[in-house]
């Protein structure tokens, strides 16, 4: 019985290729596509993955960027939602904690993440 | 009007055709067998009955009133149809019976709550939480006027046993059909726990779109 709820959450997954891999910390752009005024284009959201949420399709991620006037905005997107067309990691940051609120209580040189170097053979 | 039985495997969510995330309950759906058919002529209105779900056990007369090679059914349930001619007895229904896109009505018996209070069961707005009260914070308030009537009026809302009642949510839309797996996905929450009977039959108010 459970059994079909799964089945049925688990046609909406994507697969582990079209995944994309992202940890805490990563600076990423997320391609998405967005639907105005009858017409589709994709639009780009820059910043530092602040969460991971697992929940099978309603997993989900939340990317934190700092706007004009160093006004900060969060924006959650789902992970396997189709309208996520692909995640591109720009750079990772060695950060301690899997969620990383307290960048909201910072700002300016505080609220940078030290880089982490990651092997290339790992993907980075 | 079309219908069929089954039972509630619980929620998550799907992403539509344009990638918006919609919750949906899924159902697990028949395969429902029609055991009766209610005629004009014998029974004075015109249905067809539909069994569902597997017995564990049955007297005999359980068992001789389902058509042979019928397995043993643990539900019945009656379904008004616009035409019986369309069915037969023993007849075998899966989920295809409905597609993608159908407004249905869903029936099915809410969970109990137990004895609750007027806030809960009848949404009142119990007493200030300031002012010097105490005691008044979900409290049901005046039930009525004094020395006229003299009484409280029937059907007065006031606390009492809550849910466990049948209960019908109008105008779901179908999100998924898959017979293969006898599954059925609507949008939005059905009334009863996981594993609670449900009947979904065509919409009685909603227009098709």
């Amino acid at each position: 019985m459970v059994d079909l709820v799964a089945s049925v959450e688990q046609q909406q997954l994507k697969g582990e290729e079209e995944l994309p891999r992202l940890r805490s910390g990563d600076l990423v752009r997320v391609h998405t596509l967005i639907f105005e005024g009858g017409k589709e284009r994709t639009q780009i959201f820059q910043g530092t993955v602040m969460r991971m949420r697992k929940g099978g399709a309603n997993a989900n991620f939340t990317v934190r960027r700092i706007a004009a006037h160093g006004v900060g905005v969060e924006r959650t997107f789902p992970l396997h939602s189709p309208r996520v067309t692909s995640v591109e990691v720009l750079r990772h940051s060695h950060v301690r904690r899997a969620q990383l609120y307290y960048l909201r209580d910072r700002k300016g040189k505080a609220a940078r993440l030290k880089e982490k170097r990651i092997e290339p053979k790992s993907g980075a | 009007m079309k219908g069929i039985l089954g039972k509630k495997a619980g929620m998550t969510q799907i992403f539509d055709d344009i990638g918006e995330a919609v919750p949906v309950t899924v159902i697990e759906v028949g395969p429902c067998y029609v055991t009766q058919i209610k005629t004009k002529k014998a029974d004075g209105y015109e249905a067809i009955q539909l069994g569902f779900g597997e017995a564990k056990r049955l007297n005999k007369p359980q068992r001789g009133h389902l058509p042979k090679g019928v397995p043993d059914l643990r539900h019945l349930r009656e379904i008004r149809v616009d035409d019986i001619s369309a069915y037969e007895v023993g007849q075998k229904l899966d989920a295809s019976v409905f597609s993608v896109g159908d407004l249905v009505d869903v029936t099915g018996i809410s969970k109990g709550k137990g004895f609750a209070g007027a806030m809960k069961r009848h949404r009142f707005r119990g007493g200030p939480a300031t002012h010097g009260q105490s005691d008044r914070a979900r409290a049901t308030g005046s039930i009525g006027a004094g020395s006229t009537p003299g009484r409280v009026w029937k059907g007065k809302r006031m606390p009492g046993r809550m849910g466990n009642q049948r209960t019908t949510v109008q105008n779901l839309i179908v999100a998924l059909v898959d017979a293969e797996r006898n599954l059925l996905a609507v949008r939005g929450a059905v009334p009863g726990a996981k594993g609670g009977l449900v009947a979904i039959k065509s919409a009685v108010k909603g227009k098709e779109k």
